[in-house]
């Protein structure tokens, strides 16, 4: 601590930061542009300015910028001097100089930091009289609407964009007044993280172009705090609905997990939840007619279906714990089946176990950004649990931060730190079958098959701890890569391996696991990250369900007759036959799901069941946090949580217990009881009890407009907002008046900052914490070592043992290739797919061979293939890509238009 | 007066070859650097009093001693001779480069010796293709000669010696938006602290320095640091290239020792005004100074003493103003070229500089208001050093400020009379 003096009071600060972020910590109300907390400071807008006096007896200061100013011993400024305040309504009037003043037709309005600065600066009145210098816009894809003339030149979406999230597709172009920022030409922006320049940008330029097309202002939205239900990391996020539909997402800061930043699926995809193929009502088929009913009527007709007693219940990973585990019970623990493939559920099965009883822990992303030496093992994380890339993407700058602070450059000195060390990146290695967008900042990157990307890991844990096993057949160049990789590793103080069930393959995750298990043992504190495909994966993965592949076999020997499907395409999990024959062979069908399927298609009562905004429910993220994400509103028709019409079917059915669940939190209580991994589960928020002084959390802005009138074409008596006995959230304007706690947090809003800014002022510290601690409660840890620091035995303690044997060497084959699973952040995942914008960005079918073996098969991009894969042919057109590794070949998985086929596989290549 | 830097440029410019610079004494300089150590040549110009030459007048010793030094330090270092010249009014170190280039080579080498550097550029002018041409000659003779290269002249010191064309903006000669240049930056100036010499080209120890800077530092290593005091006239050692543009008898460049007045600059060297106008002041060092008038016609062209009266030496190349030019119209023509060169990374900068340029077309075009001349002053104390982010801004408002002092009756006849009275 260090002790600073702000307009003559002293305060105790840390030290390692700039004046300005203590200041904001200190919650003075100091305006700033250029400055962001991710992305430190460059001096450009001049707005944080203040007086900064030599000791007490100097009274006439200088002007300097709180921004580029360490926090030092002694340091005296001050924000309320009347020079600086003068001189920084001078700059917001010289910023706003050719500012369009179109807040009331611009989205950013009532939302927008240039808004908020300008009146804390207190410039009111405009003095340029001369004309307005004007741009041209682009068009920048579905996603982020662009208008350059509100554009102020902080440069910060150019620094996030390259700088931070590695896009190379905008630039600030020209000089003076006229700095255009923006693509060379038109087109859509090519980084997977361009969403968040709509909150980067102090101002209206880069807006949310999906939230156009139904546009409403922050403060006429109904918010909750809410996580993304669109890979297993878990972002916090913040939706928000008007009038029923859902217009937008925003980043809901949790400093652990997804800081300021989301990805583009996450942001983007939320849309499904307003698709029109959305199931509204309960349907009952007869006689091949699928007819809408009412919820009690459905109900009956389920409970006839499953009064025969032998049901089996396909729990999903996109569904909450507390659906799964109301399925579980209805079914019965014995006849709960996993909604994933077969491989997949092993797959989590193995991560799972090797998380709770191995040495390495599973670290945050705020974690895997301070990894100063990275392996990825066999993931296209970009793709596959987007947001951790952006996390690996800064983790490189971890090592060449120690030049950094040799020179004694502060590392949030933005621009210096980063031209003192240039393009220098810290030890960071990606192997994985086909080139990869981390490749860029990658040390090294190796391409092979699966098998072989096994092999690599093997090899590194091996040349970690020759007590792993030994890799036979190695080539003498992957032997030097697998011992430049451990030296890395070994030589870094915060090592971190990434692996994932992606390729399907075990051997990897083992690989992973013993590479990190072998840094352990040698005392350096590794991480162990696994992604996981879904967001509550590893959630259904600790319910001990039977693999889906066994569901067949239930079937057919009589165990079973009726099949309860939880919020899940089997179709997508399985191939088309084996699916067909699985419904098939069950007499009755009962599905629950928010959107048409093909397996809605198939069932015979189908309850509408909520999608996450329209009902409460908790996730475990691939790090093992469990996280709440709570109702935004109340949806039309006859939807409801699938965990309450599990609950109506269990009392319907006899089982009495389960009238006792009026809310998430009595589900939890349960599961938490009957399930020892779960137990921490119900601290993840507070519960429906919670209460600041007497009061809810309201999810209506305290501005929230036209209460008394949105519904006055119906009825012109103000409807009661609707009650919400299962959460401390309200649905109205009435709320606490204070901060609630983080888990609980709808919107950040502060007064005077109306921007998501407006977070500052929710954080302990800047970019820190928020105030009460990030939200989310870890279920899964690393067991515990016997000895505090020894190597630990089995029996519930740590492993130490190695996992598995290296697998054989691959052997391409000159007429077949291995075809390898592709993943694709637009098109990949099952319900943002469905968003219209997100399905813009959806590539067509296709597959990926590298130009050797397009020549090998006589095909050139663009020409139809014929693929034999798994006893299946489909024609793909061919797309080229470079860099695939030798006898492998690429299929996007989970694309629409693209059937199940269980990958890897080998795969025959013909021209038709 | 003894002509040190100016001794060998021949009057018809003809360019002077190894031979000839070797004949009149060339690489001497480097010779005797290299039997020196390098901490007892920054010990000698620190004593020599040389300031930079390119407008900031800083020590150059004092900077060469910031560079971390011996095998700690980081590798390569580099050398970089500003040769971008932008500023209007100056073309002083064209003079250098086209009428004897061996000099700032020998001198880039002595300088790279005295920081240990091994890598040196010549960050020249886009539109300076005669000097990049003698350059270009003038180092492949060097290199042929082991002036430069591996093992100069036979020393463990070895230095390799580039030429980069400017792209051609006022900002890339500001030091450090150069480093970004050369680099293939954009040339947006860079964040001090670190300084250059800590942290530059390439996150490297670098020093930047003006052309005629280093040609002065041969001399200083052959003859010593008194010897280049006693150049001078005052306290800054040294000779100086001066320079008149304007409408004088003689426009031109003379090499004169430093602190040469002002008076004896225009009336002697210059050869007073043309006949038929006269004399109503000058920017002293280039277009980034303040004005001076008659009554500072005596003050001693240094650093310290141009100072005193509220201006800058700046580049010691002045600008002069007549009777018969209106100061409106030249300002504004001055904030334009400034204005337009903004780099546009800080606010005051680019918007205040843009704003007094409207302002100032606005007056000069009679639409000018009374307020306007508020506001121009306004923007040039937001532009002052310290609240922007580089020299330019500051240095921008230095014409503007000053003329609305010394002819603020000039601009009220313009708003008054809702026209520029030069104008028919
Ligand atoms: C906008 C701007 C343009 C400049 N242009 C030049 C230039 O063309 N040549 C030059 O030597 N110095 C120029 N300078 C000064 C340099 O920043 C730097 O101070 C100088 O090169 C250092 O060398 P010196 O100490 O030998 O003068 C410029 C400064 C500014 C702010
Ligand atoms: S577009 Fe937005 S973020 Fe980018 S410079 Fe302009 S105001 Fe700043
Ligand atoms: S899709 Fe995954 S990475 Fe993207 S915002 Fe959602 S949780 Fe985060
Ligand atoms: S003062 Fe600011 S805008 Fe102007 S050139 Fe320097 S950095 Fe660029
Ligand atoms: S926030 Fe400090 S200069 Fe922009």
């Amino acid at each position: 601590m260090t002790k600073i003096f702000v307009d003559g009071r002293p305060f105790d600060v840390p030290e390692n930061q700039s004046m300005l972020q203590a200041c904001l910590t200190l919650g003075f109300d100091l305006p700033y542009f250029c400055w962001h907390p991710a992305l430190g400071s460059v001096g450009a807008c001049r707005q944080c300015a203040v007086k900064q006096y030599r000791d007490e007896k100097d009274s006439r200061g200088r002007i300097v910028m709180s921004c580029m100013t360490p926090v030092a011993e002694g340091v005296r400024i001050s924000i309320r001097d009347a020079e600086s305040v003068s001189f920084r309504a001078a700059v917001i009037e010289g910023l706003m100089q050719s500012h369009p003043h179109d807040c009331p037709v611009c989205d950013e309005g009532g939302e927008c930091h240039l808004q908020d600065m300008t009146v804390m600066t207190g410039h009111a009145y405009r003095r340029y009289r001369f004309s307005k210098r004007t741009f041209r816009n682009q068009n920048l894809g579905p996603l982020v609407n662009h208008e350059m003339n509100r554009c102020i030149q902080c440069y910060r979406c150019v620094r996030y964009y390259r700088e931070y999230a590695g896009g190379h597709d905008l630039k600030e172009f020209v000089l003076r007044n006229l700095v255009y920022f923006g693509r060379q030409n038109d087109g859509v922006l090519e980084n997977e993280f361009a969403g968040n320049l709509v909150e980067i940008c102090p101002t209206g330029v880069f807006t949310d172009k999906t939230l156009k097309q139904h546009y409403t202002r922050k403060w006429d939205l109904q918010l909750a705090p809410s996580v993304c239900v669109h890979c297993g990391i878990g972002c916090n996020t913040s939706p928000g609905e008007r009038y029923g539909t859902l217009r937008r997402i925003v980043n809901r800061y949790n400093g652990e997990v997804n800081g300021y930043f989301l990805c583009d699926r996450g942001r983007f995809g939320y849309e499904f939840v307003n698709s029109p193929e959305r199931l509204r009502q309960p349907r009952l088929q007869k006689g091949g007619q699928g007819e809408t009913a009412d919820g009690p009527v459905a109900l009956v007709h389920a409970r006839k279906l499953l009064d025969g007693g032998k049901v089996i219940g396909i729990g999903s990973p996109r569904a909450s714990l507390e659906a799964n585990f109301a399925l579980r019970t209805l079914v019965g623990q014995e006849r709960f089946f996993a909604g994933v493939e077969d491989e997949e559920h092993r797959l989590t099965a193995r991560m799972l176990e090797i998380l709770r009883s191995g040495l390495a822990r599973s670290p945050s992303l705020g974690e895997i950004e301070k990894a100063d030496a990275v392996l990825v093992l066999g993931e296209d994380v970009t793709q596959t649990a987007p947001r951790m890339a952006l996390s690996l993407r800064q983790s490189v700058r971890q090592q060449p931060f120690e030049l950094v602070d040799k020179l004694q450059i502060p590392r949030w000195l933005d621009h210096a730190a980063r031209e003192a060390v240039q393009d220098a990146k810290g030890p960071f290695f990606v192997a994985a079958p086909h080139p990869t967008k981390l490749d860029d900042v990658a040390a090294a990157t190796y391409r092979a098959s699966p098998d072989d990307l096994a092999r690599l890991g093997f090899a590194v844990a091996h040349a970690i701890d020759s007590s792993a096993p030994d890799v036979p057949q190695l080539t003498d160049g992957v032997r030097a890569l697998a011992g430049r990789i451990a030296e890395a590793l070994k030589n870094a103080k915060r090592p971190l391996v990434v692996s994932g069930p992606s390729l399907k393959c075990e051997a990897l995750i083992q690989a992973a696991a013993n590479v990190a298990w072998a840094l352990c043992r040698a005392g350096k504190p590794a991480a162990l990250s696994f992604t996981a495909p879904e967001c509550n994966t590893l959630g259904l993965g600790l319910m001990a369900a039977r693999p889906l592949g066994e569901a067949q076999q239930a079937l057919k020997s009589g165990e079973a007759d009726t099949i309860v499907i939880l919020e899940n395409d089997l179709y997508r999990r399985a191939p088309r036959e084996q699916v067909d024959a699985l419904l098939a062979s069950a007499r009755h069908l009962i599905v629950l799901d928010y959107l048409e399927t093909s397996t809605t298609h198939k069932a015979e009562v189908v309850f509408p069941s909520a999608p996450f905004a329209e009902c409460e429910g908790t996730f475990i993220s691939n790090e093992g946090r469990a996280q709440r994400a709570f109702q935004v509103y109340v949806p039309e028709g006859g939807i409801r949580a699938a965990w309450q019409w599990l609950r109506d079917l269990l009392i319907a059915s006899g089982a009495n217990g389960a009238a006792a669940w009026q809310g998430v939190d009595d589900v939890l209580k349960t599961l938490a009881g009957s399930l020892p991994a779960f137990s921490a589960v119900p601290q993840a928020a507070p519960s429906a009890a919670f209460r600041m002084a007497g009061e809810k959390v309201a999810r209506e802005p305290h501005r929230y407009s036209g209460r008394t009138a949105m519904h006055a074409n119906i009825n012109v008596s103000e409807p009661k907002p609707p009650d919400d006995p299962e959460s401390p959230l309200s649905f109205s304007m009435e709320g606490v008046s204070e901060q609630p706690p983080p888990a609980l947090i709808p919107f950040f809003w502060s007064p005077g900052w109306n921007s998501i800014q407006s977070v500052n002022k929710f954080q302990q510290e800047i970019a820190g914490p928020l105030r009460g601690g990030d939200p989310g409660v870890r279920v899964i840890e690393p067991a515990k070592p016997t000895e505090p620091d020894g190597p630990a035995g089995p029996d519930g303690n740590a492993r130490a043992d190695f996992l598995g044997a290296p697998p054989a060497v691959f052997e391409p084959q000159p007429d077949r290739v291995l075809l390898v699973p592709i993943y694709h952040v637009f098109g990949s995942d099952e319900t943002s797919q469905r968003a219209p914008a997100i399905r813009e960005l959806t590539p067509k079918p296709y597959v990926a061979l590298d130009s050797e073996a397009a020549r090998r098969f006589g095909l050139n991009d663009g020409d139809l293939a014929e693929v034999a894969v798994n006893g299946a042919v489909e024609r793909l057109p061919v797309k080229v890509r470079d860099g695939m590794a030798a006898g492998v070949a690429g299929l996007p998985v989970g694309l629409p238009g693209i059937e199940n086929c269980r990958l890897p596989a080998w795969a025959r290549i013909t021209r038709p | 007066m003894e002509k040190v830097l100016t001794k060998n440029v021949r009057p018809d410019l003809s360019y002077v070859d190894l031979k000839a610079y070797e004949a009149s004494g060339g690489y001497q300089g480097l010779r005797k650097a290299l039997t020196m150590a390098p901490a007892e040549i920054i010990d000698e110009v620190k004593k020599s009093n040389l300031r930079g030459r390119g407008g900031g007048g800083f020590p150059t010793g004092v900077k060469w001693s910031l560079v971390p030094m011996g095998g700690d330090a980081l590798q390569p270092k580099y050398l970089a001779a500003n040769a971008d010249e932008m500023e209007p009014g100056t073309f002083k170190d064209r003079l250098l480069m086209e009428g004897d280039p061996h000099q700032l080579v020998e001198g880039m080498a002595v300088a790279a010796y005295a920081i240990e550097a091994s890598v040196a550029y010549v960050f020249l002018r886009g539109e300076y293709q005669l000097s990049e041409e003698r350059l270009r000659r003038a180092i492949a003779e060097a290199y042929e000669q082991h002036y430069l290269g591996k093992n100069v002249l036979g020393s463990n010191f070895s230095v390799e010696m580039f030429v980069h064309m400017s792209g051609g903006r006022y900002m890339c000669g500001e030091e450090t938006g150069l480093l970004n240049a050369l680099e293939g930056k954009r040339a947006n100036p860079r964040t001090k602290p670190p300084y250059p010499a800590v942290s530059g080209l390439f996150g490297k120890p670098t020093i930047v320095q003006n052309v005629e800077t280093l040609c002065n530092v041969p001399y200083i290593v052959t003859n010593g640091a008194d010897w280049f005091r006693s150049l001078s006239l005052t306290q800054d050692g040294g000779t100086k290239i001066y320079g008149a543009s304007g409408k004088v008898k003689r426009p031109g460049l003379w090499e004169l020792p430093m602190g040469t007045t002002i008076r004896e600059i225009l009336e002697e060297h210059a050869g007073g005004m043309r006949d038929g106008v006269k004399f109503r002041g000058l920017l002293p060092g280039g277009a980034s100074t303040d004005f001076l008038v008659e009554e500072h016609l005596d003050v001693k062209m240094d650093f310290t003493e141009v100072q005193k009266v509220g201006s800058r030496l700046g580049t010691g190349t002045m600008i002069v103003l007549d009777d018969q030019t209106c100061p409106v119209g030249m300002v504004l023509n001055l904030e334009h070229f400034f204005a337009q060169e903004s780099c546009g990374w800080c606010t005051p900068c680019w918007s205040g500089l843009s704003w007094a340029e409207k302002a100032l077309d606005a007056i000069e075009n009679g639409q000018g208001q009374s307020a306007d001349l508020d506001h121009l002053s306004f923007i040039c104390k937001i532009c002052a050093p310290g609240n922007t982010f580089c020299a330019l801004a500051p240095g921008a408002v230095e014409p503007l400020q000053s003329a609305l002092k010394y002819f603020r009756d000039d601009f009220d006849r313009h708003i008054g009379e809702k026209r520029c009275p030069w104008k028919a």
